[in-house]
């Protein structure tokens, strides 16, 4: 068995003429534990605004759940770690202080890239104020003094 | 010689969350005579938890969401409020039994060599990574072949990126976070090979790690060639005797490549994420048995090795998954070890007044932790109950495969008998599923007087 069921942005976009309305079929595994149940999320997006979704393949609640959101609203905790100086590290572990939209991920990545920030600094400190548009800041995750590294 | 009463040798969070539950067990006393220090050879308190800065940690002991470092510093934290000593910089480098039953430490730092004498130890030292050499890859030996632990620290630590395009080799936990690490740092990470038909990593990681990232993950595979330019041997200006790429096949089911699949792919980097070896080398020194199966110490259920007066827990005795497991574990080696001080010498591990019931990994079950259990000592009714009714115990334990539907299961296991026979059941649970890269746990409680060795299993169902 091959595990490349696709990333899960990837979608089996299939239009269906019958109803007019943009269907579309996601396929993940669901992660809520170690059973793994291969979801089938099939949303579609109706007048109202709201998608309505349907999730099969799932033996339990936890994976509707998490076949919905991953369909709908995926979210991910973005982590990295900056360059500080003068620190008594080199390196400064931060993280978004909530979940982003998945497809921000790239774009908070590039907001860090190259970035350094001066120490000292403590665990909480924002390091970039709504990060790449989010609404989200991003923050320290430890402290670091003063020092040589 | 400085005397201390309780020496915990690490200060990972298996470490911290001893010394914080021997303290909070009401051992006290303060330095330099009596009290508890914790010995760590790095530079900061946290241990492997300060390079793993991503998140996923917590969930079961702080109820929250955390990364590494956060994890790591709730404890120190907490080390700190209940005035643990503690001393960085210094190895412990071999430990012994003094005549009298203390054990004594030596130990180095850049002030020099020290001794100190300890009532109980505990051994918090963590593990270290399989090398390339104990994996017998043939090939070139060139530059760019990494554990992903190794580059785990590079990339987090110190902000060194080993490479561009990277081949991953196992797809254990500490892999697949590099393989989403190093993506985010702009590397092309070309596949996750497995030479099992699953993964030994937590599902979440394979989904948020490869599959959110489109990287590829090859089960029943493994690279069977290495390609590089030998040292001194390179034609090339630049990257001389560098990793020019790998060779990788399909495995049949005994794991033996089959040659025809063979595929070559260019790679600057190879990350090994081929398991991790408890660090036993100071247990070794004060003669601790250990298990064949898993590098670690055999223990009772108060966590205590054979060497009375020592304990183990954490990755040093079983590599655990989740840092959440780590801490719970080292709470009760903590608790033990300050029962165990203030009960005196003897009050655990010696063999008068108690009996002892072996806990065995029968079909189905890798190992299991602990690998005794200890029946409270003193005067018990002839045809009663051994163990104080109701008593809780806890098996630990990893399948040897994935298995589906099926009771995972405590037996009596009559002395003497192959491994095979049918006991009565003390405990069983029905699992969907089972698999090697998810600690599972079984509580249990012995009622019966006649168990003198009990055996868990995974047995189908019907
Ligand atoms: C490279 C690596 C990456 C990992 N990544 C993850 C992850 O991403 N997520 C996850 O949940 N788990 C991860 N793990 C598993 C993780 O190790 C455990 O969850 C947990 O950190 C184990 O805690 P511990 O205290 O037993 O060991 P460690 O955290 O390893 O701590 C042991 C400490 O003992 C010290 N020490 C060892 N020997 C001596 C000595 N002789 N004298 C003095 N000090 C000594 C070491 O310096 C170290 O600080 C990883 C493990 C490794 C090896
Ligand atoms: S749907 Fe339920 S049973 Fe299936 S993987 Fe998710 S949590 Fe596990």
């Amino acid at each position: 068995m091959e595990t490349s069921l696709g990333s899960s942005t990837q979608t089996a976009g299939q239009e269906q003429t019958a109803s007019q309305e943009p269907r579309r079929e996601h396929r993940f595994i669901c992660i809520g534990c170690p059973m793994g149940c291969e979801l089938l999320v099939v949303t579609e997006v109706s007048e109202e605004g709201g998608p309505p979704s349907a999730v099969s393949g799932n033996a339990c609640k936890i994976g509707e759940r998490y076949g919905r959101e991953e369909a709908t609203n995926p979210t991910r905790v973005m982590t990295s770690s900056v360059r500080v100086l003068g620190g008594d590290m080199k390196m400064l572990s931060v993280k978004t202080a909530r979940p982003i939209p998945k497809g921000k991920i790239w774009d908070c990545a590039e907001a860090m890239r190259g970035l350094s920030v001066n120490a000292p600094v403590k665990i909480g400190d924002i390091i970039i104020k709504n990060a790449a548009s989010t609404g989200v800041d991003i923050i320290a995750t430890r402290n670091i003094a003063r020092g040589s590294a | 010689m400085r005397e201390v009463s309780l020496a915990i040798v690490g200060g990972g969070p298996a470490g911290l969350s001893a010394a914080i539950s021997a303290r909070e067990s009401g051992l006290g006393g303060t330095p330099p005579a009596g009290g508890i220090v914790i010995i760590e050879r790095g530079r900061a308190l946290g241990g492997i938890l300060n390079q793993c800065i991503h998140n996923g940690f917590g969930l079961h002991i702080f109820k929250e969401e955390l990364t590494g470092p956060e994890y790591a510093h709730r404890l120190v934290e907490a080390c700190v409020r209940l005035g643990i000593e503690y001393k960085l910089n210094t190895m412990v480098t071999d430990l012994g039994t003094d005549t009298d039953g203390a054990k004594t430490l030596t130990l180095f730092s850049r002030e020099g060599a020290e001794r100190i004498r300890a009532k109980a130890v505990i051994l918090a030292m963590g593990c270290r990574e399989r090398p390339r050499g104990a994996l017998r890859i043939p090939g070139s030996r060139c530059a760019g072949i990494y554990t992903a632990g190794l580059a785990q620290e590079l990339v987090n630590m110190k902000g060194l990126m080993p490479g561009k395009t990277v081949v991953v080799l196992g797809s254990g936990d500490i892999g697949l976070i590099m393989a989403r690490r190093m993506t985010l740092e702009g590397a092309e990470v070309k596949g996750v090979y497995e030479l099992m038909p699953y993964s030994g990593g937590l599902k979440r990681n394979i989904a948020q790690c490869l599959n959110d990232y489109g990287i590829p993950l090859k089960l029943s595979h493994t690279v069977t060639r290495i390609e590089g330019q030998e040292f001194g041997r390179g034609e090339s200006s630049d990257g001389c005797g560098r990793l020019r790429g790998v060779w990788t096949a399909a495995v049949d089911a005994s794991g033996a490549p089959l040659y025809a699949t063979e595929e070559f792919t260019a790679c600057d980097t190879l990350l090994l994420s081929v398991g991790l070896i408890p660090e036993n080398e100071l247990s070794k020194r004060i003669g601790v048995r250990l298990s064949e199966v898993t590098g670690g110490p055999l223990v009772d259920d108060s966590l205590q090795t054979s060497v009375p007066g020592v304990f183990a827990c954490g990755n040093v005795l079983h590599v655990h998954d989740l840092a959440d497991n780590v801490t719970l574990e080292a709470y009760r080696a903590g608790e033990s070890a300050a029962r165990c001080i203030r009960g005196g010498a003897g009050a655990f591990g010696v063999t008068g007044g108690v009996r002892r019931i072996g806990l065995r990994a029968g079909r189905g079950v890798r190992y299991v932790v602990p690998n005794e259990i200890i029946l409270p000592a003193g005067p018990k009714p002839s045809a009663g109950p051994d163990a104080e009714p109701g008593a809780e115990y806890t098996a630990y334990f990893r399948s040897d495969n994935v298995y589906r539907d099926v009771y995972i299961r405590v037996r009596l296991a009559p002395e003497g008998s192959c491994s095979d026979s049918e006991g009565a059941v003390i405990k069983s649970v029905s699992k969907r599923i089972v698999t090697p890269g998810e600690m599972e746990t079984l509580k249990f409680s012995l009622e019966t007087g006649k168990a003198a060795t009990l055996e868990v299993r995974i047995e189908a169902k019907g």
